[in-house]
């Protein structure tokens, strides 16, 4: 595990966000000019860097590799505290000795995602070519982009084929972009709370996001990073927005009800005289010392774009074609924003396909964030899962 | 022999590591190397069976959640989902066997289940406690009480099985739904098989569970 120095205290959010763009708290692979990134936009990346983590050991015939790709606002540290918020790990539920993702037994990679902020090349990235961030001159990044930087670390780490790859909703379309551009790199797959396209309403939403990051004058026609302000208020706006589709109506109201925050009585005011007003203002406020605004444009556009039957003539099944790898698809009840029928259809053409399909309904009502969450039936369910695909596969563990 | 019963019970436990008649007679219809859909497929063990004995490439279709996640936990491929609404989104012969294990008399609907079986896959197994054996007959007639046999140990008010039929009931509908019989075995609670060239009214007085292959004419 990689313990990493906090320096919050000496620098500002903007200055934090800067470092790790360019000099991550993580490891980097930078791809020169003989390695460009074609993207689905039809322009290359000339040179990027792709930071990730790595947790474990790789076996010696380098058959226990598992990736995770993270969701929309995460980012690589999956297992370690976070550089900059200095908290724990966010799945370090699943990940870690022991546990689900096993690593004592797995060598576990989470890349940032192109796009991101968090080390991999993105718009608060440095370019090379003015010396200035990128800004909105960041070409736009779809999913597959993001999954041919991946598949570009793992060539470079010297893995062939995935034990597994793993992730929950933006990561699991990444899960399932695995296993349509590279179906013979994966053992198995395991995408969680996910779908195989972006939704109208789902697009909806970021739509709102994105509108309210440009609508805040320090946003600068996204040149900020250079101008030297922060569209804090217009991000923690997209911030509140986007987390209550996380969470579900009965989870809010389990955890706060119409209960008043710190007062006997309303103010007739427009304080946040609610808990639950409270809770989103202080979500929205720590989501900006950690993220670029730039970069949630970038990584929401890049969900809106997700069509996987788009690319294979509308008929979600031919996208799966060539899969050999066993799929375990995992849906929660509560979850408004990826349903369990969006799940069902892309089972649905797994099995059409061919392909040996698992998928599971989990009931709970922690909504789309259960993934994230304290959640034993996901726990057994992954386990078991990785296990026999190990077994399978005849996994050895590390020496 | 072993019959289904709820979990714990004394049949069950008697031999642990052998499996169910029913089982085994379902698996030896399956030709080695088959896709096989299991639907119903309960915890796995005939999944398992196919994998292990006949090479089967197996799928399986499971509406309780703990099955489904102790099939995903031994490996197999199954997919949670209810049979009575289900079967209708997977394309025409997908598979080369559609098996429905003791889950018949358990569907709402079960010609139309039978139906999309027989659309999905080349064959069809079905296999299936029989309402006309004389024990429950007689308890019928003696007792004029709902049975209540070591197969079918539940309480009216309790049990899952809402459509009990009888061998004959099963034959008649294979009739009406135009398709061959190619296989039937039928055999009594100690495992003995109810002879092969005896008349279906002896099978169904006789055969405590029935196991029927089944294909379409066309």
């Amino acid at each position: 595990m990689t313990i990493v120095r906090i320096e919050r205290e000496k620098n500002s959010p903007a200055e934090i966000i800067r470092r790790e763009a360019d000099e991550p708290h993580s490891k980097v692979v930078r791809f020169g000019s003989d390695k460009p990134l074609k993207l689905d936009a039809g322009v290359e990346l000339s040179s990027y860097q792709v930071a990730y983590q790595t947790y474990g050991e790789l076996n010696a015939e380098r058959s226990n590799a598992i990736l995770i790709c993270h969701a929309l606002t995460g980012d690589q540290h999956v297992h370690n505290v976070h550089p900059v918020t200095g908290k724990d790990g966010w799945w370090d539920s699943i990940v870690g000795p022991g546990l689900p993702i096993d690593t004592d037994r797995f060598f576990v990679i989470c890349s940032n995602v192109l796009g991101g902020c968090l080390g991999t090349t993105g718009p608060a990235s440095k370019n090379e070519a003015t010396g200035e961030p990128y800004g909105l001159s960041f070409p736009v990044v779809t999913i597959r982009d993001m999954v041919r930087a991946q598949a570009a670390l793992l060539d470079h780490l010297g893995i062939d084929q995935l034990l597994s790859v793993a992730g929950g909703s933006m990561g699991g379309m990444q899960v399932l972009q695995w296993a349509v551009t590279y179906p013979e790199r994966i053992f198995s797959a395991l995408p969680i709370a996910t779908a195989a396209r972006h939704s109208a309403q789902n697009i909806a939403f970021h739509e709102v996001g994105r509108q309210a990051v440009m609508a805040d004058p320090d946003w600068r026609n996204g040149k900020y990073l250079s101008e030297g302000t922060s569209p804090r208020r217009g991000l923690a706006v997209a911030r509140m927005a986007a987390h209550i589709t996380y969470l579900s109506d009965a989870a809010l109201h389990r955890k706060f009800g119409r209960r008043l925050q710190d007062r006997e009585l309303p103010t007739f005011g427009f304080d946040a005289d609610f808990q639950v007003e409270n809770y989103l203002r202080y979500q929205g406020s720590s989501f900006v010392e950690r993220f670029d605004a730039n970069s949630y444009l970038y990584i929401t556009r890049a969900m809106d774009y997700f069509d996987l039957a788009g690319e294979h003539g509308d008929v979600l099944a031919n996208a799966f074609r060539n899969l050999k790898a066993r799929v375990c698809m995992v849906s929660f009840t509560s979850d408004w924003l990826f349903p369990t029928e969006e799940a069902r259809d892309v089972v649905h053409a797994l099995n059409a396909a061919g392909a040996p399909v698992s998928f599971a309904e989990i009931e709970t009502d922690k909504g789309h964030d259960a993934f994230l969450l304290d959640e034993p039936e996901l726990f057994a369910i992954v386990r078991g899962f990785l296990d026999s695909a190990a077994k399978k596969r005849g996994v050895k563990a590390p020496k | 022999m072993l019959t289904k019963t709820s979990p714990g019970t004394f049949v069950a436990q008697a031999i642990p590591k052998t499996p169910r008649l029913d089982l085994v007679v379902v698996a030896n219809m399956v030709e080695p190397g088959s896709r096989v859909l299991d639907v119903g497929c309960g915890d796995g063990e005939l999944l398992q069976l196919l994998t292990e004995t006949r090479n089967a490439d197996g799928r399986g279709i499971e509406i309780s959640r703990d099955g489904v996640n102790e099939c995903v936990a031994k490996g197999l491929a199954v997919i949670q989902g209810d049979a009575d609404t289900d079967l209708a989104d997977y394309p025409d012969n997908t598979f080369d066997y559609v098996i429905l294990s003791q889950t018949l008399q358990a569907t709402r609907r079960p010609r139309w289940v039978l139906e999309q079986m027989l659309r999905i896959g080349k064959r069809v197994i079905v296999s299936f406690p029989n309402f006309g054996h004389w024990r429950i007959r007689g308890q019928l007639l003696w007792y004029g009480r709902m049975p209540i046999t070591q197969n079918l140990p539940v309480s009216w008010y309790d049990t899952p099985n809402i459509h009990f039929c009888t061998i004959r009931d099963f034959v008649d509908l294979a009739r009406e739904l135009d398709v061959k019989i190619e296989r039937a075995v039928a055999f009594g609670p100690s495992g003995g098989r109810v002879r092969f060239d005896a008349p279906w009214w002896f099978w169904n007085l006789f055969g405590e569970q029935a196991v029927f292959l089944l294909s379409r004419k066309n």
